[in-house]
């Protein structure tokens, strides 16, 4: 085979933009997140990370960009070691991710036009007629063209995340990633974002992945779902097949059971005997 | 209970990793050179709204070091240096240091504040995953601002604090000393070395507590406790700080 470096890429891209294998990551002693886990992300599909709460769904966005380095495994974006770059290729990877926060991260001293427009003008030498196009044309998908110049700390919960995802586009970036999009949103604005999500996927072939625990919100805009529980992969599959699954986490979580593998009490000693009451055996 | 070792370790490894960030912090400052408009924002918001306190402060201490001195003076039949006593104890003195206290209290807080609630609501972190380096964004213009900011308060503070209402105020309209041999005492007196090493001080003083409390603030916890453990800690640890690197400065400077 010839040594030609664009060949060797071009033979070695596969349908996953990203490819985690062996992943193990833990904070401090003896707590870990994350036990050997393999994950796939497809192009162009919305992928969705399930599993209760603790299971460590935002710190896998945070190890997917970077920000945080695993104890063990590769994390790979379109065929690039994310943990082994430089500041520099970290941040050129980035640039072709874009990532929704839980609570919108808008930053708060910047206008809702300023904050799409801050990594336009970061990142592009674009003039600043054409960056308020774009701009507008980003807010104008998340259906918020109209509040371009409100504060971003005037904004609403569901608003400040519709204007993060105008931001999370603003560079077009090949994959999103959203962080809990659905927490603590009203029925309307969860319906929008969750249109936006498969809209937004489809019209710009994103690839997305959806790190939630809105169980049947979720599944009904992905193309794929892993469920995670104690630092495992526990189901995986089509939304069809995970609803199907037998395993015993996956089942506690899809049917929000309070019995099961997970208990509900927190290892402690018997009530009696943390209460001072009877005998203790 | 931590032993004093590892109290001492602690505070080492505290001190190596603070000098770790001014380095990174000192890297990235030439990029705050190109982004002027939040240069000017940031000068605005440690500089010109730390005016009021630092005008009212100048004029005080003015006032009480000219009846303090007047009365210490007129014991010698010496009222006419009050102009210099005033002078030479605000330029060499508390114009640097009062300055660095207030401007720790007020805006080395609110940097801390400001930049540990950034940190607490994923701002910092939402800007790495946009690529842009928060150091470069966020923090270098706060520490230039802080750096430029504190040789001017303290200058204001200083002509507050001898002649618009400070020693000149109650010395000459109240006390009735010539405002002549005011004046002229300091002309004669007072050399342009006094100055710039009051500014050099300001300087210092400005470059510690701006990185203390961008430090602090920095790599506070993303939690309420946390930003409140860094206000605090700015303000106790800048301080501390400014009075010991006045002695410092001062043993070197007045030999």
């Amino acid at each position: 085979m010839p040594d030609i470096p664009f060949l060797k890429h071009a033979m070695a891209v596969d349908d996953n933009l990203v490819k985690i294998r062996g992943l193990r990551f833990g904070y401090g002693r003896g707590r870990l997140v994350y036990d050997g886990v393999d994950i796939d992300i497809p192009r162009g599909c919305v992928t969705a990370i399930m599993g209760p709460s603790g299971t460590g769904k935002t710190t896998l966005l945070r190890l997917i960009g970077g920000q945080w380095r695993p104890t063990a495994g590769t994390v790979e974006f379109d065929g690039v070691d994310v943990h082994r770059q430089g500041r520099r290729d970290l941040y050129a990877l980035r640039r072709r991710m874009g990532m929704l926060f839980q609570n919108g991260a808008l930053l708060t001293d910047l206008s809702v036009f300023d904050n799409v427009a801050f990594p336009l003008r970061e990142h592009t030498t674009l003039p600043e007629s054409m960056i308020r196009d774009l701009v507008l044309l980003k807010l104008d998908a998340v259906g918020l063209r109209g509040a371009r110049d409100l504060a971003a700390d005037a904004l609403s919960g569901g608003m400040a995340r519709r204007v993060a995802l105008a931001r999370a586009i603003a560079l077009d970036p090949e994959m999103v990633m959203y962080d809990e999009p659905f927490t603590g949103q009203d029925p309307i604005s969860m319906g929008v974002l969750m249109r936006l999500i498969r809209t937004l996927n489809d019209a710009l072939g994103l690839t997305s992945i959806i790190v939630s625990h809105d169980v049947a919100e979720v599944l009904s805009i992905s193309d794929q779902v892993y469920i995670l529980s104690g630092g495992k992969v526990v189901a995986q599959g089509t939304p069809e097949a995970v609803r199907g699954s037998t395993e015993a986490h996956a089942r506690q979580f899809l049917d929000g059971r309070h019995d099961g593998p997970l208990a509900f009490q927190y290892p402690a000693p018997l009530l009696a005997q943390d209460l001072g009451l009877g005998a203790v055996s | 209970m931590k032993s004093a070792w590892q109290s001492l370790a602690g505070l080492l490894s505290g001190l190596g990793r603070a000098t770790l960030f001014l380095f990174q912090l000192l890297a990235a400052t030439p990029h705050a050179l190109a982004r002027p408009r939040i240069l000017i924002r940031q000068l605005y918001m440690v500089g010109t709204l730390s005016l009021v306190i630092i005008v009212v402060s100048g004029s005080f201490v003015g006032m009480v070091l000219a009846l303090q001195g007047y009365r210490t003076l007129s014991g010698f039949g010496a009222t006419a240096s009050l102009g210099i006593f005033v002078a030479f104890t605000v330029v060499r003195e508390l114009g640097p240091v009062v300055t660095a206290l207030l401007f720790a209290g007020r805006a080395g807080s609110a940097l801390a504040a400001e930049i540990g609630l950034m940190r607490a609501t994923d701002q910092l972190s939402g800007m790495e995953m946009m690529a842009v380096d928060p150091l470069r964004y966020v923090v270098a213009p706060r520490f230039l601002a802080g750096f430029i900011a504190m040789p001017l308060l303290t200058a204001i503070f200083s002509v507050m604090a001898i002649g618009v209402a400070g020693g000149y105020l109650i010395g000459v309209s109240l006390l009735g000393v010539d405002p002549g041999a005011f004046w002229s005492q300091i002309h004669a007196n007072m050399h342009p070395l006094d100055i710039w090493q009051s500014m050099f001080k300001a300087l210092v003083f400005g470059a510690v507590i701006t990185w203390i409390a961008v430090y602090q603030g920095y790599h506070a916890a993303p939690n309420s406790e946390g930003v409140s453990s860094a206000t605090t800690t700015t303000v106790v640890a800048s301080s501390l700080a400014v009075l010991g690197l006045d002695f410092i400065l001062t043993a070197f400077m007045f030999r």
